[in-house]
């Protein structure tokens, strides 16, 4: 049942980036070129999206299960620390390049770009780098 | 500061943003996962001992959609200005940042934020603040 829920979720969450714009890489480098002509969507896309998402979590959190019968996976971490910090710095600077993060690359992907295949081939070398050198740290 | 209005698409913007948001609650209440994208490719990545079957389920239907919209109707106008180069470079920080800062603008911009999460909160000012930057100095600082 999970399976069939997850996937429902992924096509409601492409259609929202594609309706509201943001798998348009121009309109978002359009919201983040803050000093030009600014476009403020995005921040519009995050009101709305954090407008429904909030009572729905408000909700998840009066019960001891998720409705497939599985366990509410609230996240653990509360630190603040570096790792958190410079990862979101790195991140920022790659999504100010292209445009483009990871669900939006996803949906570029599905449409068919080659530049969607480029940048999501790219993002899981960096996702498989950030595996190698953690298990480089982990084991010094 | 200028407002783009030619742009602006504020109806569309808070229709699609809502569409986001039930999707990332409701995935949350169904299935108790976090849907921060990030995150659930990072766990494709590291093998079939993570339970993987909901993880390729969500991508299959990220990668469905814009299929679906073509059925009813032209996809809105794409724009890619960044080069292949930059791509590749803007692709590997993108992947390399969100893992090691546990998330991206969908697990910490609208999940984290919909929680009250304080290291949301910080994680999302600081990748917006990279990314101000990163575009203030391709459109102005280095031309």
């Amino acid at each position: 049942m999970a399976i069939v829920f997850a996937a429902l979720s992924g096509l409601i969450f492409g259609l929202g980036l594609i309706l509201s714009g943001m798998a348009n890489p121009a309109k978002v480098t359009g919201f983040l070129d803050l000093t030009g002509v600014w476009d403020p969507s995005l921040a519009l896309v995050m009101a709305g999206a954090i407008a429904v998402a909030l009572p729905l979590f408000r909700l998840a959190r009066r019960r001891q299960n998720a409705v497939s019968g599985d366990a509410l996976q609230w996240p653990q971490s509360r630190q603040i620390d570096a790792p958190l910090v410079i990862g979101a710095l790195i991140f920022g600077a790659g999504w100010g390049l292209a445009g483009i993060c990871p669900g939006p690359a996803l949906v570029l992907l599905g449409a068919g770009l080659p530049q969607g295949l480029l940048f999501v081939a790219s993002m899981l070398a960096g996702m498989g780098l950030f595996g190698l050198v953690r298990r480089r740290i982990t084991r010094t | 500061m200028t407002l783009d209005w030619q742009h602006f698409s504020p109806f569309t913007a808070l229709a699609g943003g809502v569409l986001i948001g039930i999707a990332s609650g409701a995935l949350f209440l169904l299935t108790g996962r976090i849907a921060g994208i990030s995150g659930i490719v990072g766990g494709l990545l590291q093998g079939p001992v993570r339970n993987t079957g909901w993880r390729w389920a969500f991508v299959a239907g990220l990668l469905i959609a814009p299929w679906l919209w073509r059925g009813w109707s032209v996809l809105p106008e794409i724009q890619i200005s960044a080069s292949s180069a930059w791509l590749i470079v803007a692709g590997l920080l993108v992947g390399f940042g969100t893992r090691l800062g546990s998330g991206c603008t969908s697990g910490h911009g609208v999940c984290g934020l919909a929680r009250l999460s304080p290291r949301s909160l910080i994680a999302t000012l600081s990748f917006m603040a990279t990314g101000f930057a990163t575009v203030w100095l391709l459109q102005h600082g280095l031309r």
